[in-house]
């Protein structure tokens, strides 16, 4: 049941050209602040960072073929700029990332990403590896249950495949068919572990057979494969058809996080050939061969990108860290200073 | 009233429950057609069908994280662990995860789920039939444990964790399953968690206990009144948060604490129960604070002669009761 989509040219995808140059314009304004976010670490400023450099393409391009206003998110730390294509504000981001008491995921509580949106059903409960696959089942479980129509999308990367809980997951959907997105990120890098160490297959969307539904590789430097791929699954999800299994091959252009120096692993061939896929000039460059984007287009994205993330940074480092005062709310209902813990 | 064993209770329990709430299912190993491996789901899937009664496939982890899932997205998920010595796969969603939903998102998401999970010995359970499982669970800030011992507390409890909005841990032990009855009436009600209750009141000295262990106690409160020692026994019944103010009332009223346990000794429940009363009623004791509970070794043997060794007993708590009371 394994499948491939490796070229997107020829493709029946509904993506518009104005889609598309917006969802360029979403990940141009992810690098930058991405970027920026890397920089406040290294200022002392933010504890902790993983970026998601390499893998934009990917995930803006799965995010489009949702709806917001119905469906759920089961992130990972890496999802970044799903975060931003699903309408979260670099000064949310960075709140998440400086710790600040108007963080709106976690009030700070939490590593930047985890917590839950305050607009969208996007969540992220841990910073422990694959727990929150058999928790979308049971999100995608009270769905069918009540008869919503929603699609439970959920994220992790290759060093996520390799837990139980993955297995668990894939299991209890396939025996269910509920309406769940598996969407695996794969970057070949579990920290410094190559997949040819996690796994003894080439691809895990092969793994989806076991399970009884489609697993599909697609290589997610190409918005519209994954686009199309994912509409696919969401289109099968929302028939009662089941899950799908995507496993979008990227690049993890910078370390692991921000305490990482991923020259301690990788050859300096394997780097520059990973910065060869850089998802952000693939598709720049398909833009312009399209001609949908020109040069000075080109150039206002980036500017106001970069704009807009200095803005975000000098109004949020100005803002104050929570007070010891609220570390005591909701432990459990009524705690902290609605009640009694 | 009806008299009912402690199983009854809680399958009574989970049908009323089941009735009055639509957004309430039942999740674990067997629940279906086979009705739980003690029964306590027996018929629930004849009445409320498979959607809402789910024999999930054989994976601890899943069943609680899947519970976490659904609890998130609106329902309010009761999930059977089959033996508390299982359980362990599922520490990760349990203590990792449920316990954090509603502190790692402030608020903005919560988990109102139930496990329900049969424990202790005296079975013949052997090392991976028998085990009492309450420590972790009960060292987790947003996790409740209740260990209802006697079927009118079974109902309550079990109600309480269900209407619950945070997760609950339900610590049912087997070998009361059948063994004790009691009176349940049929009307609806709740006991609060967090409460605990004198099952027996007394002046001369306070067993605290829970689980199988508060039988044990009363007998051998009844035992002891024949020696002229009047003994008050209190159940704990939940283990978190532990019911402080009950626990230092008793311990001061009576002047001296004998606490029963079946499962280990070193950092568990009874060490909790002899902070509380060392801090809070210090200037009030008459003797040690006293704890009685099995040998340090792995629970428990499957052998009859060790399992017995092993257990605490009526008799073994009258020793300690009559050393204590001579202080």
């Amino acid at each position: 049941m394994s499948e491939t989509v490796k070229q997107s040219t020829n493709s029946n995808d509904q993506l518009s050209g104005e889609r598309l140059v917006e969802l360029y314009r979403t990940m141009v304004l992810s690098r930058y602040l991405d970027e920026r976010v890397w920089l406040l670490n290294r200022q002392g400023k933010a504890a902790i960072a993983a970026s998601a450099q390499g893998h934009e393409a990917a995930q803006v391009a799965c995010i489009e073929a949702s709806d917001p206003s119905k469906d759920h998110y089961l992130i990972y730390y890496r999802q970044f700029t799903a975060m931003i294509a699903l309408g979260t504000e670099p000064e949310e981001m960075l709140r998440g990332f400086l710790a600040k008491e108007a963080d709106p995921m976690s009030a700070a509580r939490q590593f930047p990403l985890h917590g839950a949106h305050p607009r969208v059903d996007l969540f992220n409960f841990s910073n422990v590896i694959a727990t929150q696959l058999p928790q979308a089942a049971g999100v995608a479980l009270a769905d069918k249950l009540k008869g919503s129509d929603a699609v439970t999308f959920v994220y992790f990367g290759d060093g996520a495949s390799s837990q139980g809980d993955t297995h668990e997951a894939m299991n209890f959907a396939g025996v269910h068919k509920l309406p769940v997105i598996f969407f695996c990120e794969n970057n070949r890098y579990a920290i410094s572990v190559p997949q040819e160490k996690q796994m003894g297959i080439d691809s895990l969307a092969s793994r989806a057979a076991g399970y009884g539904f489609p697993g599909i590789q697609v290589d997610g430097t190409d918005v519209v494969a994954v686009h199309e791929a994912t509409t696919a699954a969401v289109n099968r999800a929302r028939a009662g058809e089941g899950p799908t299994l995507i496993e979008a091959s990227v690049e993890r252009l910078l370390p692991h996080t921000t305490d990482d120096d991923h020259t301690r692993y990788r050859s300096a061939e394997d780097i520059s050939q990973m910065l060869e896929r850089d998802p952000i000039n693939i598709l720049s460059e398909l833009l312009k061969r399209r001609d949908l984007l020109t040069e000075s287009a080109d150039d206002e994205i980036h500017t106001s990108a970069k704009k807009r993330v200095n803005v975000a940074t000098d109004t949020v480092d100005a803002e104050p860290y929570p007070g010891v005062e609220t570390m005591f709310d909701n432990v459990v209902k009524g705690s902290g200073n609605g009640g009694n813990s | 009233m009806p008299e009912q064993t402690v199983i009854e209770a809680v399958r009574q329990t989970m049908f009323a429950e089941m009735r009055r709430d639509d957004s309430i299912i039942v999740l674990g190993e067997d629940v279906g057609s086979r009705g739980g491996v003690f029964l306590a789901t027996d018929g629930l899937i004849d009445e409320f069908g498979e959607n809402r009664v789910i024999d999930t496939p054989l994976a601890e982890s899943s069943i609680c994280g899947v519970a976490i899932g659904a609890a998130v997205n609106g329902l309010r998920p009761i999930a059977e662990i089959q033996f508390a010595d299982f359980i362990w796969p599922a520490i990760n969603q349990l203590v990792g995860e449920a316990s954090k939903v509603r502190y790692g998102t402030n608020g903005l998401k919560t988990a109102p789920m139930t496990v329900r999970v049969p424990y202790g010995g005296g079975v013949r359970g052997g090392l991976y039939h028998s085990q009492s499982i309450e420590v972790l669970f009960a060292h987790t800030p947003g996790l409740s444990v209740v260990a209802p011992a006697t079927p009118y507390d079974a109902k309550g409890l079990l109600a309480s964790a269900i209407r619950s909005d945070d997760p609950v841990i339900v610590l049912e032990h087997k070998r009361t399953y059948r063994l004790v009855k009691g009176d349940v009436p049929a009307e609806d009600y709740t006991i609060p968690i967090g409460k605990a209750e004198i099952k027996r009141p007394g002046t001369d000295l306070t067993i605290f206990t829970y689980g199988l262990m508060l039988h044990y106690a009363l007998q051998a409160a009844e035992m002891a009144a024949a020696n002229g020692i009047d003994v008050e026994v209190l159940d704990l019944r939940t283990l978190r948060p532990l019911d402080e103010e009950g626990i230092a009332e008793s311990a001061s009223r009576t002047g001296k604490a004998l606490i029963v346990q079946e499962d280990t000794p070193a950092v568990s429940i009874s060490s909790e129960v002899s902070a509380i009363i060392g801090e809070r009623c210090f200037f009030d004791l008459d003797g040690p604070i006293t704890r009685l509970g099995p040998p340090e070794i792995p629970p428990m043997p499957f052998s009859p002669i060790q399992e017995s060794a092993f257990m605490p007993s009526p008799e073994k708590i009258l020793t300690a009761i009559k050393k204590l009371s001579e202080i």
